[in-house]
C-alpha cells in the first residue's frame, strides 16, 4: 500500500464500510440528542416541543441521580477488582499442571455461556434466597440467621452475580498471557534469588500488566451497561439501593414513559462513559503500548 | 571455589531415561564444555546442575557439600540461558542489578557492582535501555552481566551464542574466554558445535545418548579420540572413518584417517579417486574424492594454492602414523 494508486484505491473500498459504520453510530446518537431537548413523554404525546435543558437539570437535580452515579461506579469498581485478582488467582491455578486440566479449564469457562438473566435468575432463587437459597441452608446448617443478600445488600449481591459472570473472560484473557511467559524468564528468576512471591510481583505481574488493562478497559464499556442482572433480582431497590445510571434510564424511559427525560439520561450516561474511558486511559493506557 | 562432582547421575522423564547413570568431575576455574549433538541431554544435564531440574538418581555436590536438593538460588551459580531471558519490562540497569536486588543489596552498592559489570561488558551507553532496543549481541552481554554481578561459584552458559549471527559469534566467544581468563571462575558451557568446543574448552566433555563419550583436553580428544562417535564428531571436516578390506588390512574394524594426513598426488599413491566438488577457503582447500573403490567419499584437506579440479585423478596416501584404529564396537584399538 505504498504507491498513490493502491493509496486512493484503498480508500475508495473502505469508504462503504466507513460511511455505513458513520451512519450507524451518528443517526441514533443525533436522534438521541434530540429527544434530549424535547418534551415527549408517550402518555402525554400532545404536549410535545423544544424544552432547552429542562430534561437535563431534572434528570440530573432529581435525588436518584447521585446515589445511582456512585452506584454505577461502585458496581464497575467492584467487578473488576474482584474479576481481575480472582482472575488472576484462577489462570494462576489452571497453568499448573493438574490432573483433568482440560475439564476445569472447561468448567471455569463455563459461566460466560449462560445468559445473563437466567444467571441472574439462578443466583436469585438458588443461591441467594433467604428462605429457600443454598446459601440460607448453609447459614442455617451453620446455627447462624439466614442473611437476605439482595434485601440487605443489594448492590454487593448484584456485584457478586455479575462478577461471576465475567470472571471467565478475565481468566481466560489472562491465562493465554500467562502462558505466553516463557518459562526461561521464570527460571532465571528463580536462579537470581527470587522466592515465589517476588517472582510474581517483579515477573509474572509485569508481564500480565497489558492483558490486565485489557480486561480493565473490555469489561468497564460492558459493565457500565449492566441492566438485566438489576432488573431480574433488585429492580434497582430496595429504594433505590441498587440503582445504577443506566438502570436510571429504563425506569425514565419506560416505566415513566419519559423519552425525552431517558434521552437526557442517555446523554449523561455516555459522558460518564467518556469521563470513565479517558481517566482509565489516563491511568493504565500506557500499558498498550508496545 | 567452584568444584562440581556428579555421581551417577541420572535423569528419566517418565519411562524415558534420558540421562543414563552419570559421574563427572569438574575443577575450580576449568572451562569445561558439555559438546554433542542436538537432543542427547545437554541442556538437561547443566539444568540439573542448575537445580532447575530434580535429579531422578545420584548426587551432584558443589565445593565437597551435598546440593543434590539444594534450591537453584542457593547453589551459587549463575546460569545464561539460549533465548537470554532478560526481563522486557526493565532497563538493562535493573535486569543486571535484579540478582542484587533480590539479595537485598542496598541500593549504591547495587549501583557500584551494576556499574563494574557493564565497564566489562561494554554495556555504560546501555543502561537506560530496554533489552527490546538492544541488538543480539548487546541482550547476551547483559545476560552475562546479569551473571557476573552474582559472583557465582561456577557459570552456566547453555549455547549463548546460538542465536548470533557468525562474525559475532566468533567475538563473543573470545569475550568469554577473556572473561574467563580474567574472572578464574569455573565456567560449564554447553554447545553443539564443536568448534567452540575446540576453541574455548580446558575440559571437552562429549556426550551422546545421555553418556559421556569422553572427556579431556581439545588436543587430547582430537589426537586419541576413545571411540568412533568423538572420533566423527571432533574436527572439521570430519575424520574420515572406512570400514572393510581397507580396515582390515590394519586389523581393525574401522579406522579412520583426518583430512589433513592424507598426502595428494597426481601421479602415484595408495588409494586412487576422482576429485570431486571442492571449497576453496583461501588457507585451505578442502575436497571430496569419489570413486576410490573404498565404499566412502574420501574427505582431503590441502593447501590453499593447490591446482586441482573437478573430475581429475587424484592419488592419495594417508599418513600411516595417523591411523586410528577401532573394533567392532567402536573403540579404539
Ligand atoms: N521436560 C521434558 N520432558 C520430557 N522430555 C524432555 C524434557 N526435556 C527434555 N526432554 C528430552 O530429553 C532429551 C534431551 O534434551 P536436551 O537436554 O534439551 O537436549 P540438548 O540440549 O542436548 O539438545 C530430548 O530427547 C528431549 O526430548
Ligand atoms: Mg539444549
Amino acid at each position: 500500500m505504498s504507491t498513490q494508486a493502491s493509496r486512493s484505491a484503498a480508500r475508495v473500498m473502505l469508504s462503504p464500510a466507513v460511511i455505513s459504520l458513520l451512519i450507524w453510530m451518528i443517526v441514533p446518537l443525533v436522534l438521541t440528542l434530540w429527544f434530549s431537548f424535547q418534551r415527549y413523554n408517550l402518555l402525554y404525546p400532545d404536549r410535545a416541543g423544544f424544552v432547552g435543558f429542562y430534561n437535563y437539570t431534572t434528570f440530573v437535580a432529581s435525588p436518584d441521580f447521585i446515589q445511582a452515579i456512585i452506584n454505577t461506579l461502585l458496581l464497575v469498581a467492584g467487578v473488576l477488582l474482584i474479576t481481575v485478582i480472582g482472575g488472576i488467582l484462577l489462570a494462576l491455578l489452571i497453568d499448573q499442571p493438574i490432573w483433568g486440566q482440560g475439564y476445569v479449564r472447561i468448567l471455569v469457562i463455563a459461566p460466560f455461556f449462560i445468559m445473563p438473566p437466567v444467571a441472574a435468575l439462578v443466583w436469585k432463587n438458588m443461591f441467594m434466597n433467604p428462605t429457600n437459597g443454598l446459601f440460607a441452608e448453609a447459614f442455617k446448617a451453620l446455627g447462624l440467621t439466614p442473611f437476605d443478600f439482595l434485601g440487605d445488600a443489594p448492590l454487593i449481591s448484584i456485584i457478586i452475580i455479575v462478577a461471576w459472570q465475567w470472571l471467565p473472560f478475565a481468566t481466560l484473557i489472562l491465562l493465554t498471557a500467562l502462558q505466553s511467559l516463557s518459562s526461561e524468564e521464570i527460571e532465571a528468576a528463580e536462579m537470581d534469588g527470587a522466592p515465589a512471591h517476588k517472582r510474581f510481583w517483579f515477573i509474572i505481574l509485569p508481564h500480565l500488566s497489558r492483558a490486565i488493562t485489557v480486561v480493565i478497559l473490555i469489561q468497564t464499556i460492558f459493565l457500565l451497561g449492566v441492566l438485566v442482572e438489576i432488573l431480574v433480582t433488585t429492580n434497582g431497590g430496595p429504594g433505590t439501593a441498587s440503582t445504577t445510571l443506566t438502570f436510571l434510564v429504563y425506569k425514565q424511559s419506560i416505566l415513566n414513559s419519559d423519552v425525552g427525560k431517558a434521552a437526557a439520561g442517555g446523554v449523561v450516561a455516555v459522558i460518564l462513559a467518556n469521563i470513565v474511558a479517558v481517566f482509565l486511559m489516563r491511568a493504565i493506557g500506557k500499558n498498550l503500548d508496545a | 571455589m567452584g568444584q562440581i562432582t556428579l555421581s551417577k547421575v541420572t535423569k528419566r522423564f517418565g519411562d524415558v531415561e534420558v540421562i543414563p547413570p552419570l559421574d563427572l568431575r569438574i575443577e575450580d576455574g576449568e572451562f569445561v564444555v558439555f559438546v554433542g549433538p542436538s537432543g542427547c541431554g545437554k541442556s538437561t544435564l547443566l539444568r540439573l546442575i542448575a537445580g532447575l531440574e530434580d535429579v531422578s538418581d545420584g548426587q551432584i555436590s558443589i565445593d565437597g557439600k551435598d546440593a543434590t536438593s539444594v534450591p537453584p538460588a542457593k547453589r551459587g551459580l549463575a546460569m545464561v540461558f539460549q533465548s537470554y531471558a532478560l526481563y522486557p519490562h526493565m532497563t538493562v540497569r535493573k535486569n543486571i542489578a535484579f540478582p542484587l536486588r533480590m539479595a537485598g543489596l542496598s541500593a549504591a552498592e547495587q549501583e557500584k557492582k551494576v556499574m563494574a559489570a557493564a565497564e566489562v561488558l561494554n554495556l555504560t551507553s546501555f543502561l537506560d535501555r530496554r533489552p527490546g532496543q538492544l541488538s543480539g549481541g548487546q541482550r547476551q552481554r547483559v545476560a552475562i552481566g546479569r551473571a557476573i554481578v552474582r559472583e557465582p561459584e561456577a557459570f552456566l552458559f547453555d549455547e549463548p551464542l546460538s542465536n548470533l549471527d557468525a562474525a559475532l559469534r566468533v567475538n563473543m566467544r573470545l569475550e568469554i574466554s577473556e572473561l574467563h581468563a580474567s574472572l578464574k571462575t569455573t565456567m560449564i558451557y554447553v554447545t553443539h558445535d564443536q568448534v567452540e568446543a575446540m576453541t574455548m574448552a580446558d575440559k571437552i566433555v562429549v556426550l551422546n545418548a545421555g553418556r559421556v563419550e569422553q572427556v579431556g583436553s581439545p588436543l587430547h580428544l582430537y589426537q586419541n579420540p576413545q571411540n568412533t562417535f568423538v572420533a566423527g564428531f571432533i574436527g572439521s571436516p570430519k575424520m574420515n572413518l572406512l570400514t572393510g578390506p581397507e580396515a582390515t588390512k590394519h586389523s581393525a574394524t574401522t579406522i579412520g584417517v583426518r583430512p589433513e594426513h592424507i598426502a595428494t598426488s597426481t601421479t602415484e599413491g595408495l588409494w586412487k579417486g576422482t576429485v570431486g566438488v571442492s571449497e576453496h577457503l583461501g588457507s585451505d582447500t578442502f575436497f571430496r574424492v569419489n570413486n576410490t573403490g573404498l565404499g566412502e567419499t574420501i574427505m582431503v584437506r590441502a593447501g590453499g594454492e593447490v591446482a586441482i579440479r573437478h573430475g581429475e585423478t587424484i592419488y592419495l596416501t594417508p599418513d600411516p602414523t595417523k591411523i586410528h584404529r577401532f573394533d567392532d564396537k567402536g573403540q579404539r584399538l
